[in-house]
């Protein structure tokens, strides 16, 4: 494996396989245990670097290495020398002064962890840049999607809404794609990036002849903070159009299931007994994110210094 | 990645008692195994329900296995196996790169209050043992832990003593000692090699 995870690009198959298989064998090692902790990364730092607000996945990474024994410290920008104006890399200097051996950032500013790492000697993991990747969603997803259906390999995967702003979505396709899995993109025109075409994925525009054909319906938060332009006409007519009601979940396969990155707008992109009903794996995933990133932090910090 | 057991040995490595420098052949481990199965079935006298054996990957575990199907046979009683990775646990991770994971199986009813043989192919510095106890502790309480090995080689590190010894084997430091188990590398076998012999495969080298 490389020393920082960036992007979804940065695993090869091999890799990506590898992360899936050691974090399948963590939960295996920690389920039914009194003492969910493990030795391995005594005496590291992992230096939680969140510029941007962040519930699962900051709780996440903090449990994953708690649970290997690692010293966290949690740096958000508010509250610091940030928003005195200390700029990303004198911050990153400084943590790393005070011995940090790996940091794990998340930063409104796509490409922000291409820079951190260029400029630190410890790992740099990618928690969230801007709208451009989210690696270790994707790993979970795909972890979650090979522990539902016990497979990855020509999977049908649908990943639908908000495309253009989601870095879930564009981590996802470049893994699942790496994984073999077969991805289709839905959404309104108007929420596609440009250079669509050159992604390894299938594009389509109506949600209702998808969704017979598929494994798993990936739902994307309607991200109202990134939302600079009318993208659509209303929350309702958006709604009708891609979000995923009882009506539509009827239509999936027997084996089907509903995934979500959360945080959810109930009633928007995803109703509220969708989100509830069985298919739905949305409070699995979270659960997952813990042994994905145990695995992905063994696997940066576990071995000698390279 | 460290791990992934090498293919069946050539045919220069041979089976049978006529391969040369083999310490123990096949059959000698299965009388080695046969041995150990009979200790463990007199020391542990009134209460063999509660022995679980607990290999340590990679070849502990098929050992572990055979040992109990050996002492199921001898005696009767169903023996429970497991096996615990101890690579989150070992002390020389930082020393080489980072080593890929093992299964950890328990029985269902977990080691609370029973009887764990840890089962390895190689005592060696006693390392791999003491990351087995502290995986051991962090998975449960058990009444008491023994150890059982195929070959003792000497040269502790620790103060750790196995309770069941198929074979002790005096090495000097430099030597690497192998052991190659059907399950694993296609053949029984141990041996004895010198510094200078090309270390063939990944074999169960003690470190």
């Amino acid at each position: 494996m490389k020393r920082h995870l960036l992007e979804a690009g940065d695993l090869d198959r091999v890799d990506a396989t590898l992360v899936l298989d050691t974090a399948a064998q963590i939960e295996a090692a920690l389920t039914g245990r009194e003492v969910k902790k493990l030795p391995t990364l005594r005496g590291r730092t992992v230096v939680n670097l969140f510029y941007e607000d962040s519930t699962r996945t900051r709780i996440s990474f903090e449990l994953a290495a708690k649970r290997l024994s690692a010293d966290v410290i949690n740096f958000s920008a508010k509250g610091s020398s940030v928003s005195k104006g200390e700029s990303l890399k004198d911050t990153a200097l400084t943590l790393e002064a005070m011995g940090s051996d790996a940091i794990v950032i998340r930063h409104g500013a796509s490409g922000a962890p291409h820079q951190l790492a260029s400029w630190v000697r410890g790992s740099v993991v990618n928690a969230g840049d801007g709208t451009h990747e989210h690696p270790t969603q994707a790993l979970l997803d795909a972890y979650t999607i090979r522990r539902r259906l016990g497979r990855l390999e020509g999977v049908r995967v649908a990943i639908v809404g908000d495309v253009l702003h989601s870095r879930v979505a564009r981590s996802n396709v470049v893994l699942l794609h790496t994984l073999g899995a077969e991805v289709t993109l839905i959404a309104p025109p108007t929420l596609l990036p440009v250079g669509i075409g050159s992604w390894p994925a299938e594009v389509s525009y109506d949600l209702d002849a998808v969704l017979p054909k598929v494994d798993v319906v990936m739902m994307l938060r309607v991200q109202a903070e990134r939302m600079t332009a009318s993208f659509f006409p209303s929350a309702r007519e958006y709604s009708r159009r891609y979000g995923l009601d009882a009506r539509r979940m009827a239509v999936l396969g027997d084996e089907a299931i509903v995934m979500h990155p959360g945080p959810m707008n109930r009633g928007m992109e995803i109703a509220a007994d969708v989100a509830d009903s069985v298919r739905s794996t949305i409070v699995e995933q979270v659960g997952n994110g813990v042994s994905v990133r145990m695995a992905v932090l063994y696997l940066l910090l576990g071995g000698a210094p390279s | 990645m460290a791990g992934s057991p090498p293919a069946a040995s050539s045919s220069r490595e041979a089976r049978g008692p006529a391969a040369p420098g083999a310490l123990l052949t096949a059959p000698d481990v299965a009388r080695v195994v046969d041995r150990m199965a009979h200790q463990l079935i007199e020391k542990a006298a009134n209460g063999l329900a509660d022995l679980v054996l607990v290999g340590i990957p990679t070849r502990g575990a098929p050992l572990a296995r055979r040992l109990a199907a050996r002492v199921t046979a001898f005696s009767g009683t169903p023996i429970d196996v497991g096996t615990v990775d101890i690579t989150l646990y070992r002390d020389d991770l930082r020393l080489r790169g980072v080593r890929a994971l093992e299964d950890t199986v328990l029985p269902a009813g977990g080691i609370d209050g029973r009887l764990v043989v840890l089962v390895d192919d190689v005592l060696f510095s006693g390392r791999s043992v003491r990351a087995a106890l502290d995986a051991l502790r962090d998975l449960g309480r058990p009444r008491a832990v023994q150890l059982a090995v195929l070959v003792d080689r000497g040269h502790r590190e620790l103060p750790i003593r196995a309770d069941y010894v198929g074979k002790n084997v005096p090495t000097s430091r430099g030597q690497s000692v192998r052991v190659r188990l059907a399950e694993t590398d296609g053949v029984d076998e141990v041996r004895v090699t010198e510094p200078e012999e090309p270390a063939a495969g990944t074999t169960g080298e003690a470190r």
